[in-house]
């Protein structure tokens, strides 16, 4: 309990830091709330297009795309972070660990070829 | 007498005059820099003081809580600065650049300008349109600010100066930087606008992918130095007398380049490319809502410069420069230093397209970055056999910058870009009606 008390506190100053710079942003926009004009029209609150009427709502679907990388994404950065414990006690662990996380790698470098293979990552 | 005449008529006299005075205002500057910066070498002896001054008068937390507060005014104030004189010089420099004055007119050299474009901002009306999601559409101005000003905490400004001196730095400005990323979806899925929404989802892909090249980079920092503190990794250049920039010249390049997309700078800008989506996620938000995005990639082009200089480029040393001059001045030289280059980068280069971006970083980028980590552990376990690193360390350099360009060069050889798609594009219609056979002709641009 004790230690992790200690932790938290460690902490503590990206709390602080992180109020006062919200005041800080609040404070600005409140001032633009009393320094600016305000309007209630309704044209003004129409969306942006160009100079147009906007055509239908932009609730729209999604390329599929963009969920290839994000899957992609996902399955590196957990990677990331399992390799960033090890890479820190490298030195620590000896060559040994080298071998075993070379594997771990090379498996998700298969993936990646797969994935390069079936044109997953090319933009079109 | 004719000299004298010569040298002194009206005119002359006053641009002599202006030189000269220039000349001793430069002078003072320094003289007075100087002592003024022995007064204030070591700040950390300041906070200590203050530290102690609450102890004497109340418990531990209190005192922890105090110090903490006015170190967090410290960091928001130095960001303050940095937004203000930071527009100011970007567009001065840039005006250099394109041959023009830049702004001149408000205060001393348009100093002040900053300040009037913020009143200006403040005045101008803040529109919300009738069918966004109006408690999305509220929250990301305000919650973009709060990554750009918390990734400042860890920043190793001095020796023993530093906000949030924790053992897992690199990890907190990796995961704070990454918060920026839902921000920007919600910003551009709340304005319900077409341009918005295509841009947030640009903008989130490109991010996304250029993580990981961030990510690996790092990596291989750690696994070097064997820690996560950034102080710690200043330290350890310093101690084997090297810098990390020169010992790994392409985890350099790929956080420095990777990074530029991370925060929407010029190579790497589609988040706003005008011409396609107008003004991307941040279309919809005016007045001072604008003027903060606008804020926060200005902050964070700074901190990327605190960050390459803190991790590659040895922090607050400069060959024993650091004994004279206060060693947070060096780190503050040498992060407006990366800015400079960033805005020269900005003024040089065009933006690329959005899909030969996200295939330099799945299709280059990431498969080199693994080969170069491997290749710098194994290198960091034949520097661990020997008690010191002495001559090898700087022979292993040099090696990963011939290393550095062969890869480049062979990875573009043999893995171009169009090699593994499995199909190629084409316009199709024009090639049904015959249209291709006046292009044979032409070379392909691809």
């Amino acid at each position: 309990m004790d230690s992790v008390e200690k932790l938290l506190i460690q902490y503590l100053p990206v709390l602080i830091a992180a109020v006062i710079a919200f005041f800080l942003v609040f404070s600005a926009l409140i001032g633009s709330r009393l320094l600016a004009p305000f309007s209630i029209e309704k044209q003004k609150a129409d969306t942006y297009e160009c100079g147009m009427i906007p055509i239908r709502s932009a609730n729209t679907n999604i390329g599929i795309r963009f969920y290839f990388y994000a899957i992609l994404f996902v399955i590196f950065d957990v990677e990331a972070l399992f390799i960033f414990p090890w890479a820190v006690s490298f030195i620590a662990l000896g060559p040994e660990s080298f071998i075993f996380m070379s594997i771990f790698i090379f498996i998700l470098l298969i993936g990646l070829a797969y994935a390069w293979k079936k044109g997953a990552l090319s933009w079109r | 007498m004719s000299f004298f005449n010569q040298v002194f008529k009206g005119p002359q006299l006053a641009y002599y005059f202006k030189k000269i005075s220039i000349a001793v205002f430069i002078f003072i500057v320094i003289v007075a820099g100087y002592f003024f910066s022995q007064l204030f070498f070591d700040l950390s002896k300041f906070s200590q003081f203050i530290f102690d001054f609450v102890l004497q008068r109340s418990n531990y937390n209190f005192a922890y809580f105090t110090s903490s507060i006015i170190g967090a005014l410290g960091i928001i104030s130095f960001v303050g600065l940095v937004l203000l004189v930071g527009s100011w010089v970007e567009r001065r420099v840039i005006a250099k650049f394109q041959i023009r004055v830049g702004p001149n007119r408000v205060g001393p050299f348009g100093l002040l300008q900053p300040i009037a474009d913020a009143i200006k901002l403040m005045q101008k009306e803040v529109l919300v349109p009738a069918i966004a999601d109006k408690t999305l559409f509220l929250i990301p101005p305000v919650a973009i600010f709060l990554p750009a000003i918390l990734a400042w905490g860890p920043i190793p400004w001095a020796p023993n100066m530093s906000y949030l001196n924790i053992n897992v730095g690199i990890l907190y400005v990796f995961a704070v930087s990454s918060l920026t990323v839902p921000i920007i979806f919600f910003a551009g899925w709340s304005s319900m606008n077409h341009y918005a929404l295509l841009g947030s989802m640009r903008t989130v892909a490109m991010m996304v992918s250029y993580e990981i090249p961030i990510s690996l980079s790092l990596l291989s920092v750690a696994i070097i130095t064997g820690t996560l503190n950034f102080s710690e990794i200043v330290l350890w250049q310093s101690t084997n007398s090297i810098w990390l920039g020169l010992f790994m010249p392409f985890s350099l390049f790929t956080f420095f380049f990777a990074s530029t997309a991370e925060i929407n700078r010029t190579p790497n800008d589609i988040a706003e490319a005008e011409s396609e989506i107008v003004a991307g996620y941040h279309i919809e938000y005016s007045g001072m809502k604008a003027g903060l995005f606008m804020a926060v990639e200005l902050g964070n082009a700074v901190l990327l410069g605190a960050l390459v200089t803190s991790l590659f480029l040895n922090g607050w040393f400069l060959f024993g420069i650091e004994k004279f001059v206060p060693p947070y001045i060096i780190f503050i030289g040498k992060t407006v230093a990366i800015y400079l280059l960033l805005i020269w980068l900005r003024a040089t280069f065009p933006r690329f397209r959005l899909d030969q971006l996200m295939n330099f970083a799945w299709k280059t980028l990431i498969p080199v970055s693994i080969i170069n980590f491997f290749v710098i552990a194994i290198e960091v376990t034949i520097l661990n056999q020997f008690q010191s690193t002495g001559i090898l360390i700087y022979i292993f350099a040099l090696f990963n910058i011939f290393l550095f360009l062969g890869l480049i060069v062979v990875w573009s050889k043999i893995f171009s870009v169009d090699k593994f798609q499995p199909e190629k594009i084409q316009p199709k219609f024009a090639g049904e009606i015959g249209g291709l056979e006046a292009m044979k002709g032409v070379k392909s641009v691809d």
